[in-house]
């Protein structure tokens, strides 16, 4: 049951990254990212991370695809020169992936046998999570909500019109 | 029961889609994307050795990892945004200021 669920979910999140690569339009690039996004949450649930599962589809196929698609509405996307037709980068860059790719599964082999397999009892349930952020990673936590902060202060910075331009 | 280096060949996967991705389109929005992207596939992968290893602490990095990511991309679109009302285009050929 879990293997044929992993094998559908790795299916459609693999498709749904090549038509983000594929499609012209970049409103439905973003569109096939969050359902990406998705099927990475299904591999968090399938991986005893429910809490995690459900952080990633609010934050992520929420909150961050929601800005870009407000940016893909804001900007002009096709303004600019037409890009020149250059197929060596196109296939120097696929051939470089597919190197990459085989270079990390080699490096990656030595570790395959001692993984063993999901079935182990080990509970990621909220409750537990919620303890180890507040006691052991009470620092970071705090931290982090600086960090927003300042992300939330420099963007509005950052974007704001100028008054003399 | 999924052996868990399904999980990491799958990250992994997925991490190199995202570089082709980056490499491949010109626009900046979906280029911006593609990190998200790889991003994801390195989630994936702490997830999956935080399974093997059974501690919820890969958990935490994760749930760290999501919440600068966000704040990553707040920053990112508004200078995307600023360089939109520079040059008026996010085409990448289009932005070649440090080409001699």
């Amino acid at each position: 049951m879990d293997l044929v669920l992993f094998t559908l979910l790795s299916v459609v999140c693999i498709g749904a990254v090549l038509g983000m690569i594929l499609s012209k339009n970049q409103a439905y690039s973003a569109l096939f990212v969050v359902l990406a996004f998705a099927c990475t949450a299904g591999f968090f649930a399938l991986l005893d991370a429910p809490f995690i599962a459900v952080v990633q589809i609010i934050i992520y196929a929420g909150a961050i695809l929601v800005l870009f698609i407000f940016v893909i509405m804001m900007v002009d996307v096709d303004a600019g020169l037409s890009p020149e037709k250059k197929k060596g980068t196109l296939y120097l860059s696929v051939l470089l992936g597919a190197i990459l790719l085989i270079e990390l599964l080699i490096a990656l082999k030595a570790v395959f046998t001692p993984l063993g397999t999901v079935g182990n009892t080990s509970s990621g349930s909220p409750t537990d999570l919620g303890h180890l952020l507040f006691t052991k990673y009470l620092y970071p936590f705090e931290i982090t909500s600086i960090l927003i902060l300042a992300a939330l202060v420099g963007a509005i910075v950052l974007v704001k019109k100028r008054e003399k331009e | 029961m999924t052996p868990i280096s399904y999980y990491v060949i799958l990250s992994v996967i997925l991490f190199v889609l995202g570089i082709i991705g980056f490499f491949v389109k010109k626009d900046l929005i979906t280029q911006f994307l593609s990190i998200e992207i790889m991003l994801n596939a390195a989630n994936l992968a702490i997830i999956a050795f935080a399974k093997a290893a059974g501690s919820l602490d890969g958990q935490i990095i994760v749930f760290f990892v999501i919440t600068v990511a966000a704040a990553e991309a707040a920053i990112g679109l508004a200078i995307i945004l600023m360089i939109y009302r520079k040059k008026k285009t996010i085409k990448t050929e289009d932005i070649h200021l440090l080409k001699g």
